[in-house]
């Protein structure tokens, strides 16, 4: 059988010595900044990317880059159990009932809830994209230009969807996101566009620097407008087993968690945050005793856990297949493949077979080393909750320099660094949300590049998106989407859940 | 009409949007524009300005609808510290070299929090020097000039 041969492919690719380690080193380094409290996963990562550069195979520094990503979401739980302090907000519902019950004495439990949980989900939605993947290939490759560019606005329209606050201005970032990755020289006629006349930027606003930028710096100056102490839950984790009752608590949510997490996973636009809230939802609606919900229900942790690691896990299928970001994360990982000369979309399965499915089986290795790792080692991670943030930020920004630095020997970027440090501060201050602008600014070339071949098939006739039907149908649901946000009903609704999560 | 009453926030907010829509459709213009059919380098760039500027109309006549939020505290000292030591380093690195730009780099970011003790900061700053000499420098062969030319070594 075909998927077990492409399988086996990739576990042999990843269970070299070599890509091991670099696996293993990208899980420690991903829980580590991921359990920092103020630094979610997407800043984690971004900081992080540069690293990955200096490793010279790109199966290897994809793999290391996937582990980053799968530890920093475990981090995060760990910090949104213990100090009810969400790094990242699809961890967010986690912290309701996580946090209740570490002061119930049961943080032991409520880690090893979340760790199983998101293995079981880990696992399932590896074969999900093990199985999905290829046949959304063979159908990707059929696309032209027109339908890529009408999948990309449906991927830039979910963003939108997804994002908090204002439609309009979840909006603006984006297509401000696609000008700025507009920046640099135009590939068909050579000319450079919006550089100011300053030649370091002739090849565009380097992508590190941008999302160091926009997500690191400008998170650390978030945290730097309070500075206030921490309240650590730090007594003892003791207990880490979970009893029986738990077992029996936490089957039922894990199974549903998942199947949740990995349909809306695949949607674009941050399907991982919805998961883990649509899990907590229909958990609280499917239990017996729904007033538990908020004082420490086992299922609480275990669903949305699930929901969101399978999330994580299934949004590597439209990245993996098509070369489209579900989600900022998936940005930087296809910014991380450009920088390292590999062209992402649906030629990267027939052309570098050993990469892709080398991805995905460092998918579930990295899972089991998170369980395996991570609960003997929950101590240290408690200890690093006590490093006060005032000694963390400056060893942030001078990794930062040197990683932003170490990518192209461009000192114009650390420039950059500071600028869409300054801009994605002054941005989020005024509530923009900084993902649809991460989303615009990597398909921006893209969109552009496809709209231009697009209309040249079509000998300048604008009406082949709608003519062509995957292209209609695309932007049809695109318009859909759109409509349902814009939607009166829909769009109190959406304010309430994020009012909630702010809570 | 009391149309002077203007959010702040989404004042600001669409003001942004607007100023960096007027900026990106101008140097458009001086680019191609070209056709439909062979799009120049400054179609796709003048038509994205166009809806960019045309978003922050919107958020700026919602502005005076609806009052927002206040913007709450700004981290002045943070901005004040944190963005120059990127742009230090950017500075120095060449000239100084890797060991002297880090350790001020560092430094100049610690003094961000004014919770941090000057004497704090310089052994901070001397570790985290220490650690990525060995890691980034010996460990990983970055090339980097650890001494620049400025220092004479």
């Amino acid at each position: 059988m075909d998927l077990l041969d492409n399988l086996a492919l990739g576990f042999s690719t990843a269970s070299t010595i070599w890509n091991l380690g670099f696996c293993l080193i990208g899980v420690l380094l991903g829980t580590l900044i991921g359990v920092l409290p103020g630094i979610g996963a997407t800043a984690t990562i971004a900081m992080l990317l540069p690293l990955t550069f200096q490793i010279g195979d790109p199966v290897s520094s994809l793999i290391m880059l996937a582990g980053i990503y799968y530890g920093a979401q475990y981090g995060g739980s760990t910090t949104a159990i213990l100090i009810n302090m969400p790094g990242e907000s699809s961890s967010a519902v986690t912290a309701i009932d996580g946090y209740q019950m570490a002061r119930k004495g049961r943080a032991g439990a409520a880690l090893a809830i979340a760790a199983i949980g998101s293995f079981f989900a880990g696992t399932v939605s590896t074969f999900l994209v093990a199985i999905f993947a290829p046949p959304l290939t063979a159908i990707a490759l059929e696309f032209g230009a027109a339908e890529y560019f009408s999948l990309m606005i449906v991927g830039l329209v979910s963003a939108i969807a997804l994002a908090h606050g204002s439609v309009v201005k979840a909006l603006a970032m984006v297509v401000l996101g696609l000008l700025l990755g507009l920046v640099g020289t135009d590939v068909i006629s050579g000319s450079p566009r919006f550089t100011l006349g300053i030649r370091e930027y002739a090849d565009g606003l380097n992508f590190v620097a941008v999302a160091v930028g926009v997500f690191g710096v400008a998170e650390i100056l978030r945290n730097l407008e309070n500075e206030r102490t921490r309240e650590v839950l730090m007594a003892k984790v003791s207990g880490l087993l979970p009893t029986r009752e738990d077992f029996r608590a936490m089957a039922a949510p894990i199974v549903r968690g998942t199947a949740i997490g990995s349909i809306l996973g695949i949607l674009p636009g941050g399907g991982a945050i919805l998961a883990a809230f649509a899990s907590y939802t229909v958990e609280k609606r499917v239990s017996k005793n729904p007033e538990e919900f908020g004082k420490g229900a086992v299922a609480g942790v275990a669903g949305p856990e699930s929901a969101n690691n399978a999330g994580a896990q299934t949004s590597f299928i439209p990245m993996l297949t098509l070369g489209i970001p579900a989600n900022p994360v998936m940005a930087l990982m296809i910014g991380a493949m450009i920088i390292q000369g590999i062209v992402p979309g649906p030629n990267v399965a027939s052309e570098q077979p050993a990469l892709f499915w080398g991805i995905i089986a460092s998918m579930w290795i990295g899972n089991l080393m998170l369980i395996v790792l991570n609960l003997p080692l929950i101590g240290l991670w408690v200890k690093l909750l006590t490093v006060p943030y005032y000694v963390l930020f400056p060893i942030i920004m001078a990794f930062c320099s040197i990683g932003v630095y170490s990518v192209n020997s461009n000192v114009f970027d650390l420039y950059a660094v500071a600028l869409f440090g300054l801009l994605g501060y002054i941005l989020t201050k005024l509530r923009c949300e900084p993902a649809p602008l991460l989303l615009g600014f990597v398909l921006g070339p893209l969109l552009e590049e496809n709209l231009r071949r697009a209309m040249i098939l079509s000998r300048g006739d604008p009406t082949t998106f709608i003519t062509r039907p995957l292209s209609a149908a695309l932007l049809a649901i695109a318009v859909a989407v759109l409509v349902v946000v814009l939607l009166p009903s829909v769009r109190k609704k959406r304010d309430e859940v994020f009012v909630e999560e702010e809570a | 009409m009391n149309s002077l009453k203007i959010d702040p926030t989404n004042g600001a907010c669409g003001a942004i949007f607007i100023a960096f829509g007027a900026f990106f459709a101008i140097q458009s213009f001086g680019l191609d524009i070209g056709t439909t059919f062979r799009m120049g380098p400054g179609y796709f760039p003048l038509v994205l300005a166009g809806i960019l500027i045309v978003l922050g109309v919107v958020i700026v006549i919602q502005a005076t609808r609806v009052a927002g939020e206040p913007i709450g505290a700004i981290a002045w000292r943070g901005a004040l510290f944190i963005l120059p030591a990127p742009i230090f380093f950017g500075l120095t690195v060449r000239g100084l070299g890797f060991v002297p730009a880090l350790f001020l780099t560092c430094l100049i970011a610690a003094f961000a929090s004014h919770r941090m003790k000057p004497a704090a900061a310089l052994i901070l700053a001397a570790a985290v020097t220490i650690f990525s000499v060995a890691v980034f420098s010996y460990a990983l062969g970055l090339p980097f000039r650890r001494f620049g030319p400025w220092i004479g070594f």
